[in-house]
C-alpha cells in the first residue's frame, strides 16, 4: 500500500511539467502558432530556476525566475516567426538547440550542486487522513496550480471574448484581420504564454521534480508536450488525461526497474517515447478527428498587408 | 413597393463630392460624386479597376481620400475608420466574407460586433432578425457546414444587427442561385422600403436593372454617366461602362455532333474530408467540336468533378470516365495526359502554375511526361521549356516585364492566359477548365473564351465549369447544372431560361437537406 | 518606429546568396560581443575560435573529419526539407546505422577480407534507411508528424544502442568497459597516409555533387522542389507527395546511417554509447546554413566543424566551456532563418500612428 500511494504520488509530480508545457502550447497552437521550441524553453526554465533559486536561497525566485525565462525565449522566437515572418518549423527547432546550448553553458557552475526544494503543503487534519490525505491535500502549490490553470484555460477559450478571438485567429488570420483584430499582438500573448508555462514546467523539473541541474535534464519532455498537445485535440481537459497517461508510463518504467524482473532499464526508459508515436499515430490516423479540431492557421505565416 | 426614382423624395443619406484618391502613380477615383438618397436602392457600375472598391472602401472608412469631401445627412464628415462609418450607420457586406469556418453562426457575429460578449442573448437576437428579413440561420450552427449562399447570410444579418441607414453590398450575387438571389432582392426591397439606403455594387446588368432606382457608372475613375436604369438597356449600360461596344464573342454553331471524347458513366467519389462534397452518379458526354459547360454555384462538388476527371483523385470502376473510348477512371493525371487531355484547374496561382517558380518551369509542371520530350532519360530540358514559354506567351498574349519572370510577379489576366496557353499549345482532345476567366480582366477574359470555342471548333471536346452564367451562355452549345455533387442531364443552350437553370440549382438543395432555419 | 514587411514582387537573387553570409557576419559579432562580456578580449577570442583552427595542417584535417558527418547528413536533410519533409531523427539514423553497420564485425570479427567493410558500409546505409522509413510510414499511413516520431525514435535508437554496448555487444575482454571489440584490419575505413583523414569525406563530398545535380537538372529535383513549396501544384503535375516523403527519409536516413557507420569504423573505431557530438542535430544547421544547396551545405558544413574546432581550442586557450559552440550554433540559425526573411520581403520601418482597420 505504501509502495502504491509512492507511485501515485510520483505520477502525480512527474505528469505536472508535461502538463504545464502542454496547455501553454495548446493556447499558442490555438492562435495559430506552431511552437517546436518546448523543449528549448523548458530547459532554460530548469537552469534559470535551479541557478536563482540556488543563489537567492529562495524556491519562489527560482520559480518566477524560470517562468521569465521561458518568457524570454518564446519573445525571441515570437521575434522571429510573428515580426519577420520566419519558417515557425525550422525556428522553432534552432529554438531548441540555442536552449539546449546556452542551458549547458549557464548550468555549467551548478552542477553538482544541492538546490532548494519546493515543499508539499500541509493542511492540519485533511493531509493527516490516511492515503487520501497526503494525496489530494499534500501536493506542492505548483501541482494545484497547474489544475487551476488547467480549468482556466478551458473557462477563457471557450466562454470569454478573450478566448473567442484566440481561437478566431487560430481558425483564419486574414478574416480575423479584415475585422480589426490584431493578429499579431494577439499571437505574441499567447507565444508569451506558451514560454512562461513551459518555464514553468522547467522550473518544476529543477525544484520540485529532482531537485537539482543536471544537463540537458529534460530529457524529450518538451517534445512529448507537443505530441500531448495533438493527442489531445487541443482541448483542456485531455491535455490532463494525456498529461497524466504519459506520467503514468514514465513512473510504471521505473517501478517495474526497481522489480528486478530482468528487463533491460534502457528498454524501460524508451517506454515514454514510443507510447509517444503510438499515441501520435492513433490520434492522427483518425482523420475527422484531426481534421475538425486542428486550428486551421497552424503553422502558415501572416503578413498583413497595408 | 417603394416608388419609381422620380418620386423619389427621401432625404439625401450619403453624399461623396469630388473624390480623388491616388495610389504610385495610378488615379483611382478621379472628382467622383455620388449621391444615395433614403430608402434609395443606387447601382454602382463599372468594370474591373473602374474604381468601385476604392470608392467604396472610402465610403466605409478603410481608405482616405486625397481631395474632396464626404457628407452624411448634408453635414461634412470624416470617415476615419470602419468602426466610425458604423458608427454612423454604414454597413458592409464584402464580395469575400470574413468568416471562421470553425466557429458557430453567433460565435462569428458576436466577433464582429462591438459590445458585452453574451452569445445567449445575441443568438436569440440572431434567430429573430434573420428570419423576420427573410434570411434564416441556426444560430449554432458551425460555419464550415453552411453553403456559400447561407454563409453569406451571416454576413448581411452581421450587418442589420446594428440598424444600419446604409448597407454597402459588393457583388453579392456572385455566390448566389438565381432563386437566392430572388430572395436577397426581397430583402433589400423591404430594407428600402423602411427608410434603409443600399449601394449595389456589381456588373450584373439585368439585376441592376430590376432591383435599382438609380445607377452611377464609373469608368478608369471617373463617373461617365448617371442613369435610371429602368429606362436603359442591358446593352446600353454595357456601353456606358466599357466605352464602346463590347466585343461578341464569335459563337458558331457545330456542324454536327461528333465521337463521344470524354465520357462519363455513373461517377461516384465519396467526400475528401468532413467538409468536402461527394459526387454521386455523376453521367455526362462531351462530343468532338462541342464545348459543353456545367453551371453551378460555388461549393457543389465543381472542384471535386475537377479532380475526379483530372486524376487527382481516382476512382472505380475504370470505366466510370473514358477519354477517347479508354476507361482511364482509375488512371493517374499523367496517363490521361497521354490519352489526350489537358486540365486547367480554378486556382492559377498554386494549383495551376507554382508561384515561386519561373514560367519556363511551369511549363515543365504539366509537360514533363509524354511527347513533349521535356524530361527524357530523367534530366529536364530547360531550353527546350523556355522556347515553349516564349510561344505560349506569344500566340496567347501574356504579357509580363521580362522573357521569364515567376509566376507570382503575373497578373491575374496574363497569369491565366499562360496557364491556359499552355494546356491549349499541346492541340489537346479533350480540355477540362475550371473557373476559364475568374477575375480576369474583360479583355484577357474575352480572348480565353474564344480560344476554347476555337478549340472545339477544330475538332476537340471542351468541358467548361462555371460560376458565371453569362460566360456560359456566350460559348456553351449544351449545359447542365451541378448541385449537392450531382448532375442534372446536359439540355441544349438554346432552349434554357435563367429559371430554368436556377431551378436545377435548387433542385437538389431542396430534396436532399434540411432547410436551415428551425421556427423559433 | 515599428517594424513592417513589404513583400517583394519576386525572390531576390541576391539576398539569396548575401544571406547566409550576413548572418554569419552577425554571428561573429554577436560572438564577440558574448565573449566581451564574458570578460575576454574579442578579437583574440574570435580569432582562437575562427582562425586559428586554419592555421595547422593537423587542424585541417580534424576540420575535414568533423565536416565529414556534418555534410554528409547535411545534404540528405537538405534534399527532405526542400520537400518540406522534416527529418529531425537523424541522429537516430545515424546511431542506427552505426549499430547495423557493425554487426559483422562485433559478432564475426574474424572476418578479415577485402568484402567486409563494403558489406559493413552497405550495412549501415541500410540501417539508417530502415530506421527512417518508421516516421516516414507513420507520416504516410497515418498522417503522423514526422518531427515528432522521427525525434521520438532518436531516444529510442541511443536508449538502444546503450543497451548493446552494455550487454549483449560488449567486449567480453574490455574490462567491463562499455564498449564493442575494437574494428581491426579490413573492418576500419582507409585513411589517408598517417591523418585521420577517411574515406567518409569522400562519400560527403560524392554525395554532395550527385545531389546537386539531381537537384538541380533532374526531373526528381524538381519534384521535389514543387512538392515541397506548392504540393497542390506537384499534384497537377503528377507528382506524388507520398513518394517524396519516402525519398526524403530514405535518402536522409541512408546518408545519416553511411555517416554514422563511417564514424564507428573510422576515428572511433568500436561501438560504444555516445559515438556522435549531435552531428545529426547540428547537420540540420548546416542545412539551412547551406541553403538548402547541396554545394553550400558543404561550405555550411566546413563552417560548423570550424565551430566545433574552435569550441575544443577556445576550452584549452581561454578556459572557455566548449559547450559555447552549441550556443553559436543555435545562435547562426537564428541569424540564418532571419536573414532569409530578406529574400522574400524588405523590412521598413513605420512611425507610429498608423493604427490599422480597427472596427
Amino acid at each position: 500500500m505504501h509502495a502504491f500511494l509512492a507511485i501515485i504520488l510520483t505520477i502525480i509530480t512527474a505528469s505536472t511539467p508535461l502538463l504545464l508545457a502542454a496547455l501553454g502550447e495548446l493556447v499558442a497552437e490555438r492562435s495559430g502558432v506552431l511552437n517546436l521550441g518546448v523543449e528549448g524553453m523548458m530547459v532554460m526554465g530548469a537552469v534559470c530556476g535551479f541557478g536563482a533559486g540556488y543563489l537567492s536561497g529562495s524556491v519562489w525566485v527560482g520559480v518566477l525566475a524560470a517562468i521569465v525565462a521561458g518568457m524570454a525565449m518564446a519573445l525571441l522566437f515570437g521575434f522571429l516567426t510573428l515580426t519577420l515572418v520566419t519558417n515557425q518549423v525550422a525556428t522553432g527547432l534552432a529554438l531548441t538547440l540555442l536552449g539546449l546550448g546556452l542551458s549547458g553553458v549557464i548550468g555549467e557552475p551548478f552542477v553538482g550542486q544541492p538546490g532548494v526544494k519546493l515543499g508539499n503543503i500541509h493542511i492540519p487534519g485533511l493531509s493527516d487522513i490516511p492515503l487520501v490525505g497526503p494525496l489530494i491535500f499534500g501536493q506542492d502549490l505548483l501541482v494545484y496550480a497547474s489544475l487551476v490553470l488547467a480549468a482556466a484555460v478551458a473557462w477563457v477559450l471557450f466562454t470569454t471574448r478573450a478566448g473567442l478571438i484566440i481561437r478566431a485567429v487560430g481558425d483564419s488570420h486574414a478574416s480575423a484581420h479584415a475585422l480589426g483584430y490584431n493578429v499579431i499582438a494577439v499571437r505574441y500573448a499567447c507565444v508569451l504564454f506558451g514560454g512562461a508555462c513551459a518555464g514553468l514546467a522547467g522550473g518544476y523539473l529543477s525544484l520540485a521534480y529532482t531537485p537539482s541541474w543536471i544537463e540537458n535534464m529534460t530529457a524529450g519532455r518538451g517534445w512529448i508536450a507537443l505530441a500531448l498537445v495533438v493527442f489531445a485535440s487541443w482541448r483542456p481537459a485531455r491535455v490532463v488525461a494525456g498529461a497524466y497517461l504519459f506520467g503514468t508510463v514514465m513512473i510504471l518504467g521505473f517501478y517495474v526497474q526497481s522489480l528486478g524482473l530482468g528487463i533491460p532499464s534502457q528498454f524501460l526508459s524508451s517506454l515514454p517515447y514510443i507510447v509517444t508515436v503510438v499515441a501520435l499515430v492513433v490520434i492522427s490516423g483518425n482523420k475527422t478527428l484531426t481534421r475538425a479540431n486542428t486550428p486551421a492557421a497552424l503553422g502558415q505565416p501572416f503578413v498583413p498587408d497595408r | 413597393m417603394p416608388g419609381t426614382s422620380a418620386d423619389r423624395a427621401g432625404t439625401c443619406l450619403l453624399e461623396a463630392s469630388r473624390i480623388v484618391k491616388r495610389f504610385s502613380g495610378v488615379t483611382a477615383n478621379d472628382e467622383v460624386t455620388l449621391k444615395v438618397a433614403a430608402g434609395e436602392i443606387h447601382a454602382l457600375l463599372g468594370e474591373n479597376g473602374a474604381g468601385k472598391s476604392t470608392l467604396v472602401k472610402i465610403i466605409y472608412g478603410a481608405l482616405q481620400p486625397n481631395a474632396g469631401e464626404l457628407f452624411w445627412m448634408g453635414e461634412p464628415v470624416t470617415i476615419a475608420s470602419p468602426a466610425a462609418a458604423r458608427d454612423l450607420g454604414i454597413g458592409m457586406v464584402f464580395q469575400h466574407f470574413s468568416l471562421f469556418e470553425a466557429l458557430t453562426v453567433a460565435e462569428n457575429i458576436a466577433l464582429a460586433l462591438p459590445g458585452r460578449y453574451d452569445l445567449a442573448a445575441l443568438s436569440e437576437n440572431i434567430a429573430r432578425v434573420s428570419k423576420d428579413y427573410g434570411l434564416p440561420l441556426t444560430p449554432s450552427a458551425v460555419v464550415a457546414d453552411l453553403s456559400v449562399g447561407e454563409r453569406q447570410r451571416i454576413e448581411i444579418v452581421r450587418c442589420l444587427l446594428q440598424e444600419p441607414r446604409l448597407l454597402i453590398m459588393d457583388e453579392p450575387t456572385a455566390v448566389l442561385t438565381p432563386q437566392e438571389a430572388d430572395q436577397l432582392f426581397i430583402t433589400l426591397r423591404r430594407l428600402a422600403g423602411e427608410g434603409c439606403a443600399v449601394l449595389y455594387i456589381s456588373h450584373r446588368l439585368e439585376e441592376v436593372k430590376s432591383l435599382c432606382h438609380n445607377a452611377t457608372i464609373l469608368r478608369h475613375g471617373k463617373v461617365v454617366a448617371e442613369v435610371d436604369p429602368t429606362r436603359e438597356t442591358a446593352a446600353s449600360l454595357a456601353r456606358l461602362m466599357v466605352g464602346g461596344d463590347v466585343h461578341d464573342v464569335k459563337a458558331t454553331s457545330p456542324e454536327h455532333a461528333g465521337e463521344t471524347l470524354l465520357a462519363l458513366d455513373n461517377l461516384s467519389l465519396a467526400a475528401d474530408g468532413p467538409f468536402g462534397v461527394a459526387l454521386k452518379h455523376i453521367s455526362l458526354d462531351v462530343h468532338a467540336g462541342e464545348v459543353v459547360a456545367i453551371a453551378g454555384v460555388a461549393g457543389n462538388g465543381q472542384g471535386e468533378l475537377f479532380l475526379a476527371l483530372s486524376g487527382e483523385r481516382t476512382t472505380s470502376p475504370g470505366d466510370a470516365i473514358s477519354m477517347g473510348g479508354t476507361p482511364c477512371a482509375s488512371l493517374r493525371i499523367n496517363a490521361r495526359r497521354a490519352l489526350g487531355a489537358a486540365f486547367v484547374p480554378e486556382e492559377r496561382l498554386g494549383h495551376g502554375a507554382a508561384p515561386g517558380f519561373t514560367l519556363s518551369e511551369n511549363v515543365v509542371l504539366t509537360r514533363h511526361s509524354g511527347k513533349d520530350g521535356l524530361a527524357a532519360g530523367g534530366f529536364v530540358d530547360f531550353a527546350r521549356a523556355a522556347e515553349l514559354n516564349q510561344r505560349i506567351s506569344r500566340d496567347f498574349d501574356v504579357r509580363k516585364g521580362k522573357p521569364d519572370p515567376e509566376a507570382r510577379a503575373l497578373s491575374g489576366g496574363n497569369l491565366q492566359k499562360f496557364v491556359v496557353g499552355r494546356e491549349l499549345d499541346r492541340q489537346p482532345k479533350i480540355l477540362i477548365v475550371n473557373q476559364p476567366t475568374w477575375g480576369v480582366d474583360a479583355g484577357a477574359a474575352a480572348l480565353i473564351r474564344q480560344a476554347l470555342l476555337d478549340l472545339a471548333r477544330s475538332g476537340s471536346a471542351v468541358l467548361v465549369i462555371s460560376q458565371d452564367l453569362d460566360e456560359i451562355f456566350e460559348i456553351a452549345d449544351r449545359i447542365a447544372v451541378i448541385s449537392r455533387g450531382e448532375l442534372s442531364a446536359a439540355e441544349p443552350a438554346r432552349g434554357l431560361t435563367t429559371e430554368r437553370i436556377g431551378l436545377l440549382m435548387a433542385g437538389a438543395h431542396e430534396k436532399a437537406r434540411q432547410p436551415v432555419a428551425e421556427a423559433v | 518606429m515599428r517594424l513592417y514587411l513589404e513583400r517583394r514582387p519576386e525572390h531576390s537573387r541576391t539576398m539569396a546568396i548575401a544571406s547566409p553570409f550576413i548572418a554569419v557576419g552577425l554571428t561573429l559579432v554577436t560572438g564577440g560581443i558574448i565573449f566581451a562580456l564574458l570578460g575576454f578580449n574579442p578579437f583574440s577570442a574570435l580569432y582562437i575560435y575562427f582562425l586559428d583552427p586554419l592555421t595547422s595542417l593537423w587542424s585541417i584535417e580534424e576540420l575535414l573529419v568533423k565536416a565529414g558527418p556534418l555534410v554528409l547528413i547535411g545534404v540528405g536533410l537538405a534534399i527532405g526539407y526542400s520537400a518540406n519533409v522534416w527529418n529531425i531523427g537523424a541522429e537516430g539514423q545515424l546511431v542506427a546505422g552505426a549499430v547495423a553497420g557493425s554487426l559483422f564485425p562485433v559478432l564475426i570479427p574474424s572476418w578479415q577480407d577485402p568484402t567486409v567493410l563494403p558489406v559493413m558500409l552497405l550495412m549501415g546505409v541500410l540501417g539508417g534507411m530502415a530506421w527512417g522509413a518508421i516516421p516516414a510510414f507513420l507520416k504516410v499511413r497515418f498522417g503522423a508528424s514526422e518531427i515528432l516520431s522521427s525525434l521520438m525514435l532518436v531516444y529510442v535508437a541511443q536508449l538502444g544502442l546503450d543497451w548493446l554496448v552494455r550487454g549483449p555487444w560488449r567486449d567480453p575482454h574490455g574490462f567491463n568497459f562499455p564498449k564493442s571489440v575494437a574494428f581491426d584490419g579490413w573492418q576500419v575505413l582507409p585513411t589517408l597516409s598517417d591523418s585521420r583523414v577517411h574515406l567518409g569525406i569522400a562519400f560527403a563530398l560524392i554525395a554532395a555533387i550527385v545531389l546537386a545535380v539531381v537537384m538541380a537538372r533532374m526531373l526528381k529535383g524538381f519534384e521535389i522542389r514543387v512538392i515541397g513549396s506548392t504540393p497542390r501544384a506537384g499534384a497537377f503535375a503528377g507528382f506524388s507527395r507520398n513518394r517524396s516523403i519516402w525519398f526524403g527519409f530514405l535518402v536522409s536516413g541512408g546518408l545519416a546511417g553511411l555517416a554514422g557507420i563511417s564514424e564507428v569504423a573510422g576515428p572511433i573505431g568500436h561501438l560504444q554509447p555516445s559515438i556522435s557530438p549531435g552531428y545529426g542535430f547540428t547537420a540540420i544547421i548546416v542545412a539551412f546554413l547551406g541553403r538548402l544547396n547541396p554545394l553550400g551545405v558543404v561550405a555550411a558544413g566546413l563552417m560548423l566543424a570550424l565551430s566545433y574546432l574552435g569550441g575544443e581550442g577556445a576550452q584549452v586557450a581561454l578556459g572557455l566551456s566548449d559547450k559555447i559552440a552549441r550556443v553559436f550554433q543555435g545562435i547562426l540559425l537564428f541569424y540564418i532563418l532571419a536573414c532569409d526573411t530578406l529574400i522574400l520581403y524588405r523590412i521598413r520601418l513605420a512611425a507610429f500612428g498608423w493604427s490599422g482597420a480597427r472596427q
